[in-house]
């Protein structure tokens, strides 16, 4: 269920909202509580674009933080930054 | 084979106090197994009282563990239920009197004198929740229906896996059937969903434990009441019974449970070998 079309709707009910927040809430607090969580992904995201390009794995910086959906309302988002030092020929194809 | 429970949660008053009473209490009746309960809520002293055995009480668990007397005087014996012991914490000490390694003695030491040590885990995650669960096989999280007590149940689960513990069970405390048909409550598939463990019980939300906790007397040995009927629910499956949950109609208090409260009749105890264990 899409977070904000709960919200702005009559016929949900109380723990409808209750739960989608709590599922939002835990997002943060998993990947916070759990350090090794964020390396893992690092890792796993450098094998696979490591095929198609050469990144620059020192300028890598990647962080779970809250984007802006529209005026009033945030939602975590996984935000990667991979600066490319050169392209693979693979990448024409 | 003896086992060591920690009952925790995170969020203070979810009911950890309540459900180490009632569970140390249903497994010293069921199948008469030797049980202590350690209240390990070191300065905020509870199990004591929710068990009516404040006057007891001549020596604690921080006595102990500082040899100020033998494991033996400090245990108070429940007379009125054959083979249940408790431990009571400290009062006038704070979390800080007792280590880690200090609990994980105690909790060798009683284990070889009895089949079952529950240990009741103040809230937080300091201090306290290290001690309780330093000497502990296995864990007991309770939670209530709400986003709060939900969010911290799952902190809860991600510090006991990384102390090593593998599969914790979870007690949902404190549904309200009524609500949760009318939409307004979560239901027990929408927690078990988001905190992905596994459900040890389900206990409505009862005047019988107010009642109960006012007495003394823990509602598990009530027959009339439904959060006792949870209760010993909950203790079968610690013994390894598969006993199917409560559905929600046998959650609500029935029109003779009404009529019997109306009344105010007394609660009647669960007496004499298995008696009265219906389902
Ligand atoms: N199923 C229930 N129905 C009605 N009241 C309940 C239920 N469970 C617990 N309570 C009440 O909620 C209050 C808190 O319960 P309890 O002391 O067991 O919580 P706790 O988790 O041990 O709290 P603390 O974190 O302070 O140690 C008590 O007054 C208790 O009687
Ligand atoms: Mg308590």
């Amino acid at each position: 269920m899409d977070f904000l079309k709960i919200f702005g709707r009559e016929d949900v009910t109380s723990k409808d909202i209750a739960k989608e927040r709590l599922r939002l809430i835990l997002v943060h607090d998993r990947a916070n509580v759990s350090p090794k969580f964020l390396e893992m992904i690092k890792g796993q995201l450098i094998n696979i674009v490591s095929d198609y390009m050469e990144i620059e794995e020192e300028g890598m910086d990647i962080k779970l933080t809250r984007i802006k959906k529209d005026e009033e309302t945030t939602v975590p988002a996984l935000v990667a930054n991979i600066p490319i030092r050169r392209m693979k020929h693979l990448a024409k194809i | 084979m003896s086992q060591v429970l920690v009952i925790t949660s995170g969020k203070g008053g979810v009911g950890k106090t309540t459900t180490t009473a009632n569970i140390g209490t249903g497994l010293a009746l069921y199948k008469h197994r030797k049980v202590v309960m350690v209240d390990a809520d070191i300065g905020l002293r509870n199990l004591d009282v929710v068990m009516g055995l404040e006057n007891r009480i001549v020596y604690d668990l921080v006595d102990v563990t500082h040899g100020m007397c033998r494991l033996k005087q400090a245990l108070i014996k429940d007379k009125r239920f054959e083979n249940l012991y408790l431990l009571p914490a400290a009062q006038t000490k704070d979390k800080t009197a007792v280590t880690p390694d200090q609990m994980k003695k105690l909790c060798e030491d009683l284990r070889k004198e009895f089949d079952y040590v529950l240990i009741d885990c103040p809230a937080g995650i300091e201090q306290g929740f290290k001690n309780a669960i330093a000497g502990a096989d296995r864990a007991i999280i309770v939670t209530t229906p709400e986003v709060s007590a939900v969010r911290d149940a799952d902190r809860i689960v991600g510090l006991l896996e990384a102390s090593g513990f593998e599969e914790p069970k979870l007690i949902i405390n404190r549904i309200r059937p009524d609500m949760v048909k009318r939409g307004d409550m979560m239901n027990i598939d929408d927690m078990i969903d988001i905190l992905a463990i596994e459900l040890l019980g389900v206990v409505p939300e009862d005047e019988k434990i107010v009642i109960s906790t006012n007495r003394g007397e823990p509602a598990v040995a009530d027959e009339y009441s439904r959060a006792g009927q949870a209760y010993r629910n909950i203790t079968r499956r610690i013994e390894g019974e598969d006993v199917p949950l409560m559905t929600i109609e046998e959650v609500e208090p029935t029109f003779m449970d009404k009529l019997r409260m109306f009344f105010g009749l007394k609660a009647r105890r669960v007496k004499g070998e298995g008696a009265r264990w219906t389902f």
